[in-house]
Parts: structure tokens; C-alpha cells; sequence
């Protein structure tokens, strides 16, 4: 365990200390490279003032309510889509098309018709979630080896049964996967929500320090942030490791 | 032997659709199996044998003709493929049980009857192994066991051991003819060896090169049970001759 976790110390360590090291010999201002300690320092006072777990639950709610409500539909859409290759044909030019719009340019729309509130950060997060889970899922349930449907259908198995005892589990590796994607995508889909526009969250916490000169403020933002993404990767990578046990 | 037929089979043919007519995989095949019978279909690669138990198994609609079973109802089957078709992210035991699982048999009894499975096709110690730890006998070994645990109406074997080395595949026979002398099924096996047939059939029948039809229906009077010597004796050999007449 320690062994295993060396190089990543010695990493962080070293990374530290050059930026320390930068602040102190380069004479920049602290308000443009904040050194390690005042961001540290910031830190503790946002935490003991309750602000930053305040508006780290705002945006961790936004996130994993965007999660839920895109891995769903992209999941179902996804499963009609393998299925039915009409199907695909109507919808995939649209899902297409959907996709090369970027999502931050129609950001301020959704705020505008959706209100500043958290609804346009769930949707606007979905909708980023959604496309790589969705991919996924069509390539996984497609993947499912045939010959395992002739042996389900020669065992007279219901649909149910082909789903829950051979399409879940045969596609589960490819669909892990894409909710992978989906989890790390997901943080940026929350905070372009709030950085157009909101009241609470770390898009609104990072816009308030950069806009007040609280550059420490603005870093204890992003590090909470790329907290945020590694945790839901973490989630993904445990969800992997327990699932798919059979494959290494 | 007196019985009524458990299988009568009235002029069965397959065309699959292609860009010039249509391929005809099977024309006009009419048999009959009776309970306990062990029919060996012997024919070169492309005589349509896959296809007939194919139809057989009620995975692909024949394109005239019809088959039905003893008493009219649609009878449990049991099938063995070619390549063994486990499923990767089950153990040995849970391969074996599937069919049990399809027809919701309660967990303990299930458990019972699938370990006294492993015991008839000697994988015990291996109960909890992953296909992908057994070699290519013990996986068919295991796919056997499967399409026996759940008591099938009729067994459908596809080229069962066409994938193993020759040295385990005759094991693998002495195994296969101990076991249906110890089940009493009735058995429906493809295969294009002369010497697997005449080892495990009570009953051979020749199909010709594509479309297929019946050439020779030779009953085996090979004494039961049939030791490895027997396909050492000039019985054995006539047979043999025969059916390799038989072949084009």
C-alpha cells in the first residue's frame, strides 16, 4: 500500500515545492500565483466559515442529480437504439447533430428558460453525461455475443431473463466505461452552469474570488473540484473492480 | 424399438435468402427419433446439419415442412455447441445452473442437483473457477453438464468436440456415452466423424452436400457399453467402410 502510493507523494511533494518556490523567487504577486500556504490558509477559512461545504453540496447535488438523470435516459435510449436498427436510423442523425453543438455555447439558453436555479445545472450536466454513456451502452449491448442468445432462446428464457442474465452483465465492461467518461464530464457540466449563472456552488464561489481578487479563493475552487472528479473516477473504478472481477 | 416416436420430422427443407435463388441448406428430410435413441447426423461441412438442429432447438423457422415432438407439447432442450458458450462472468457452477435459474427453481434444490452435475462430468474442485482458467475439454465438460442439469426432453449436440484436440476428444467420448448411459436421453448429435458416430450412435444418418438430404439411415448393432477396443474390431470397421461410402 505505501509502496504503492510512493510516487505519488514524492509527486505532490515535489510539485509543491516548486510552486512554493516559484512564488517566493519570482516576486509575482499574490493575487496573480498565490503561494501553496495562503491557498492552505483560505482553505481552512472557507471551511471553518462553512462557506466552501456549503457550496460544495450545491454543486456535488447538481452533479450527481445530472449523473442520475443522464445515465438514465442515455442508458434506456441507448438499450432501444441496439436494439432497433430503424430506430437508429430515425434518431442517430439528431443524436448527431445534438452533439456537435457544444454544450456551453446553449448553456445560457437553458439558464434563460430554465432559471438560475439548480434545474439548469442538472439538465445542462445531463446532457453533457449523456452522450458518452450513450455510445457506450450501444456498443456494449451490440457486442453481446449471439451465440448466447441461442442458448438463452434454446433454454426458452423470457426477454426479462436475456436482459438481466446476458445483456446487463455482457455489456457492463463497455458501459462501465462510459460512465467514466460520464462521471469526470459530468463536474465540468455543473460548473459551466454556474459560472453563466447562479446564486451557491463552486462556479459561483470561483467567479466571486476571481472577481473580488481572492486569487487563493479561485484555487481552493479548482483543487475542490478536481477533488470532486477524482472521487466520482474513484466511484467508477471501485463499481469497475467489483463487477468485472471475471475479466483480469 | 416399439416406442411411439418422441420426434417425427415430415419433409423439412431451409432455404436461406441470397442474391441468386437462394441457398438451399436442407431439402425434404423426414425421420423419425424414438425416446432414448442416440442419433448421430453425419455429413460433410455445409450439408445443412448445423441448420436442422438449428430448427430442432426452435432457433431459426424451417422455410416448409414441420417437426413435432411425442405428445404435441413443446419439449425441454438442452444444446451443446461447438464452442462451448460459457458465460465469462460466471463460475463453473453458475454455468451449470443457468437452465435451472431460466425456470425458477428455488435456490437450495438447484444447488443439489448442479453439484451432483459436477459430479457426473468430474469437475469437482473446480466448482468455482472462471472459464477462462479451464482448458478447451473442461469447458465442453461443462457446457455437457449444463444442458443436462435441467432433465431436457431432448439433448442437441452440435459438433460438441469438433474444437478439442483429438486425444481428449475421444476421452471425451467414452465420458458422453457413460453419461447417456447414465440419463437415458434421448440425443440428436451432429458431427462429420465417422468414428464419433459409430462409437456413440445407436442410429446414423448421412446427410449429402448441400441442399441436404438423407443418403443413409444405418442402425448401429454395436454392443453397449462400448469400449475404446471396439473401434478396433472388423465389425466396427465395416461400418465404417459403409458410411465413408456413403460420403461423398
Amino acid at each position: 500500500m505505501i509502496k504503492r502510493f510512493t510516487p505519488l507523494f514524492l509527486s505532490t511533494f515535489a510539485f509543491l515545492l516548486g510552486w512554493d518556490l516559484l512564488t517566493r523567487l519570482s516576486g509575482i504577486p499574490n493575487f496573480i500565483l498565490p503561494s501553496p500556504l495562503s491557498v492552505w490558509t483560505r482553505f481552512l477559512k472557507a471551511m471553518n466559515d462553512g462557506s466552501l461545504p456549503h457550496h460544495t453540496a450545491i454543486t456535488l447535488t447538481e452533479i450527481v442529480l445530472g449523473l442520475i438523470v443522464g445515465v438514465t435516459f442515455a442508458t434506456i435510449v441507448g438499450y432501444m437504439l441496439a436494439k432497433s436498427r430503424s430506430l437508429e436510423k430515425v434518431l442517430s442523425p439528431y443524436l448527431v447533430a445534438s452533439q456537435a453543438i457544444p454544450v456551453i455555447a446553449i448553456a445560457p439558453l437553458l439558464v434563460i428558460w430554465l432559471g438560475d436555479g439548480i434545474l439548469s445545472k442538472v439538465v445542462i450536466c445531463a446532457l453533457i453525461v449523456f452522450f458518452p454513456v450513450l455510445v457506450n451502452t450501444i456498443v456494449g449491448v451490440r457486442a453481446v455475443p449471439t451465440a448466447l442468445y441461442d442458448l438463452m432462446n434454446s433454454l426458452h428464457a423470457s426477454r426479462a431473463q436475456i436482459l438481466m442474465k446476458v445483456e446487463v452483465p455482457a455489456s457492463l465492461p463497455v458501459f462501465l466505461g462510459g460512465l467514466r467518461i460520464g462521471a469526470t464530464l459530468s463536474v465540468i457540466g455543473a460548473i459551466v452552469g454556474e459560472l453563466v449563472d447562479a446564486e451557491s456552488g463552486l462556479g459561483f464561489l470561483l467567479q466571486l474570488g476571481d472577481f473580488q481578487y481572492d486569487t487563493p479563493m479561485v484555487f481552493v475552487a479548482v483543487f475542490t473540484l478536481i477533488a470532486l472528479a477524482l472521487m466520482l473516477y474513484g466511484i467508477v473504478r471501485v463499481l469497475e473492480n467489483r463487477f468485472l472481477k471475471w475479466q483480469n | 424399438m416399439p416406442h411411439t416416436p418422441i420426434l417425427t420430422i415430415r419433409n423439412l427443407s431451409a432455404v436461406f435468402p441470397n442474391d441468386n435463388g437462394g441457398l438451399h441448406a436442407l431439402e425434404n428430410i423426414s425421420f423419425k427419433v424414438h425416446p432414448r435413441e442416440f442419433v448421430c447426423v453425419l455429413g460433410p461441412s455445409g450439408s445443412g446439419k448445423t441448420t436442422l438442429l438449428r430448427i430442432l432447438a426452435g432457433l431459426i423457422p424451417p422455410t416448409s415442412g414441420s417437426f413435432t415432438f411425442g405428445r404435441g407439447e413443446q419439449p425441454s432442450i438442452g444444446m451443446v455447441f461447438q464452442q462451448a458458450t460459457l458465460m465469462p462472468w460466471r463460475t463453473v457452477v453458475e454455468n451449470i445452473k443457468l437452465p435451472l435459474e431460466v425456470e425458477k427453481m428455488d435456490e437450495a434444490a438447484a444447488r443439489k442437483k448442479t453439484n451432483e452435475m459436477i459430479e457426473l462430468v468430474g469437475l469437482k474442485g473446480f466448482e468455482d473457477s472462471l472459464p477462462r482458467d479451464l482448458s478447451g475439454g473442461m469447458a465442453q465438460r461443462v457446457a455437457i453438464a449444463r444442458a443436462l442439469i435441467h432433465d431436457p426432453d431432448l439433448l442437441l449436440l452440435d459438433e460438441p468436440f469438433a474444437s478439442l484436440d483429438a486425444l481428449t476428444r475421444e476421452r471425451m467420448w467414452t465420458e458422453l456415452s457413460h453419461i447417456w448411459q447414465a440419463r437415458q436421453k434421448t440425443v440428436i448429435m451432429v458431427t462429420h466423424s465417422i468414428n464419433e458416430s459409430l462409437f456413440l450412435a445407436d442410429r446414423v444418418l448421412v446427410l449429402t452436400q448441400r441442399p441436404g438430404k438423407i443418403k443413409m439411415d444405418m442402425p448401429v448393432d454395436l454392443p453397449r457399453p462400448r469400449k475404446d477396443e471396439i473401434r478396433y474390431t472388423s465389425q466396427f470397421g465395416k461400418l465404417a467402410k459403409k458410411l465413408r461410402g456413403a460420403i461423398e
